[in-house]
């Protein structure tokens, strides 16, 4: 306790070693605990994800053996594994730009201010909160066979003539329609409410100034604004392609991959293969394969904190 | 700048954005005015089929009944679902404020520059996703004797939560004033006396942002809980109404829209409360 005290009675340290000693060890031990808990339940799976998909283990015995890169050998040559590779690129890229534009639009709309807007906020809030599993389901009711809503719309339309029918989940393209409109509607809210917070930090003055300069909406939209808020816009994309990238609820509970595998991506095919299929070196195989992306992302996003940091 | 436009011009905007508005709301809502119709209905109004033109779905074309609610709660294992989630919830949030609260604190007082690094760190393990681990899970899960029981969940759920919270929870305590415990600690307090009296009550808003999250997060899992939960009795409730309510091909789908909606929509309130804090958590360091 007379430590204590005597040290905040002395001046102040130089800057960086204004810690004192027994701070930093209370720091370490206070830390422990969870650098220990992520280090047993988040490094050490991780590593042994790349183990097993080096082995033949299988669910149903703890024996396996080595068998090098064979998993990965046999899942490149799968065509099932190439569609759902190509999937899960064409279900990011397609959602996220459309997140994107749409984000960008109803951002801008929600700044306004006008009658309601609290309301109008939540309601379209709604789908990022809504568990996705269950929300999920309520889509598979939606793009139901015999009684789709969007079909009987697009008959009263007269857009679905006499005997024409649209079987969502029972066509290739249709499904991947399905996921992707999926994708647009949970990742939409939490994009606009991300780029919102970037519009709004703009300040006010930079967008009169604009004006008075005589910038047109569009010049303003594409010179001014979108250049001030690329750090926002990247975290946006980011972590929308990184939940996107790695979702296996949306496809597993709307198609289970079907029609004949056209809709897997590679988390529902890892389930698909490691869990159901109890082949544990190949689903792991088949999971290591969204790493290299992730890596990306993650390289992206510290490079985008630093930058804001140093700004 | 607006005061230039002709009234003509302005009206149009308005109507613009009125429309802009109104079409994102029926885009998010609609499942859940879907959810909300199909929970009514009788079962000779819901299952008509789409090709016939002249029975409109969106409208109660019979009255609306309470039959679905009363499969769910009386013949479903929905509440049983219901208790486990609840169950797993709270437990996952007494482990996660153990282990984040005192990191957190950590981080934004005694570390300095290498805490930092480090905080960047724990939050990246926020972004490994499930789809990556739940198969080496499922290993450890065997192993520890523990498939099929909710302690698997309990276990393996404070990988998402602990590394998010801390980093919330580490921003809120930087935002408090240091003179809050320096000045008790001027007064004869310890450094955890002081952060036992005077920051954590101090940092309830924090905490119970972090209690939300923690939560809600658990609710809406679904990869953990379909991998290592096998037996109906013991599901938690977004992995038993998709799972277990639909079997094989005949779907309730009036008692399944009604857990989806009646599921879905609290979670969704209390979340909108807390969502700026959340999206403050994703876009540090991003916004100047």
């Amino acid at each position: 306790m007379t430590s204590t005290t005597a040290v905040s009675v002395a001046p102040t340290l130089h800057a960086g070693e204004t810690i004192r000693r027994s701070d930093r060890r209370l720091g370490i031990v206070m830390l422990a605990p969870a650098l220990l808990y992520i280090a047993l339940l988040v490094a050490v799976p991780f590593l042994l994800a790349l183990f097993l998909s080096l082995t033949n283990s299988s669910a149903g015995s703890l024996e396996f053996s080595f068998v090098g890169l064979q998993n990965f050998e046999n899942v490149i040559a799968s065509p099932v594994f190439r569609r759902a590779l190509r999937n899960t690129f064409v279900f990011t890229f397609v959602s996220q730009l459309a997140v994107i534009v749409l984000g960008n639009v109803l951002a801008r709309a929600l700044m306004k201010s006008f009658h309601g807007k609290a309301i109008a906020r939540f309601l379209i809030l709604l789908p990022w909160a809504a568990p996705i599993s269950l929300a999920t389901l309520g889509w598979l009711w939606i793009f139901d066979s015999t009684f789709s809503v969007i079909n009987w719309l697009l008959k009263v339309a007269g857009w679905l003539g006499p005997g024409q029918w649209y079987y969502w989940l029972g066509d290739p393209t249709l499904g991947m329609v399905a996921v992707i409109m999926i994708h647009v509607w949970r990742m939409l809210p939490f994009s606009t409410v991300i780029l919102l917070a970037g519009l709004t930090s703009i300040p006010n003055e930079v967008r009169e100034a604009s004006a008075i300069d005589g910038a047109g909406l569009f010049s303003r939209i594409f010179r001014i604004e979108i250049p001030m808020m690329k750090p926002i816009l990247t975290v946006a994309v980011l972590f929308g392609v990184v939940f996107t990238f790695t979702d296996m609820s949306v496809v597993y509970l709307l198609t289970r991959g079907g029609p004949y595998n056209s809709t897997h991506v590679l988390a529902s095919l890892a389930f698909q293969e490691g869990v159901l299929g109890g082949d544990v070196g190949r689903g792991a195989a088949v999971a290591i394969f969204l790493v290299p992306v992730l890596v990306v992302l993650a390289i992206f996003m510290l490079r985008t904190s630093r930058r804001a940091e140093v700004v | 700048m607006a005061a230039a436009l002709s009234p003509v011009r302005r009206t149009a905007a308005v109507v613009v954005h009125r429309a802009t508005i109104l079409f994102f709301i029926a885009f998010a809502i609609f499942p859940f005015y879907w959810m909300v119709v199909t929970s009514f209905k009788q079962n000779a109004d819901l299952y008509v089929g789409a090709t016939n033109v002249a029975h409109n779905p969106f409208l109660f074309n019979l009255p609306p009944t309470l039959d679905h609610l009363r499969i769910l709660f009386g013949q479903t294992l929905y509440l049983t679902w219901l208790r486990n989630t609840l169950f797993v919830g709270l437990v996952v949030v007494g482990i996660t404020l153990l282990l984040a609260v005192p990191a957190g604190y950590s981080l934004a007082r005694l570390t300095g520059r290498w805490g930092e690094r480090l905080s960047i760190g724990i939050f990246m393990t926020y972004l490994v996703p499930s789809t990556l681990l739940f198969i080496p899970f499922s290993r450890l899960v065997s192993l520890m004797q523990l498939q099929n029981s909710l302690w698997s969940l309990v276990l393996i759920y404070p990988t998402f939560t602990v590394p998010f919270c801390t980093w919330l929870l580490m921003g809120f305590f930087k935002s408090l004033p240091r003179e809050v415990e320096e000045s008790a600690m001027v007064d004869g307090c310890s450094r955890v006396g002081a952060i036992w009296r005077m920051v954590l009550p101090l940092s309830v808003p924090g905490l119970l942002t972090v209690v939300i999250f923690a939560l809600t997060l658990v609710i809406q899992e679904f990869v953990y809980s379909l991998t290592f939960i096998s037996s109906v009795q013991r599901m938690t409730v977004s992995v038993g109404v998709p799972v277990a309510l639909v079997r094989g091909d005949v779907y309730y789908w009036g008692s399944l829209m009604a857990a989806c909606l009646i599921t879905s929509i609290p979670i969704a309130v209390v979340y909108n409360f807390f969502l700026d804090r959340f999206i403050a958590g994703f876009t540090v360091g991003a916004i100047k």
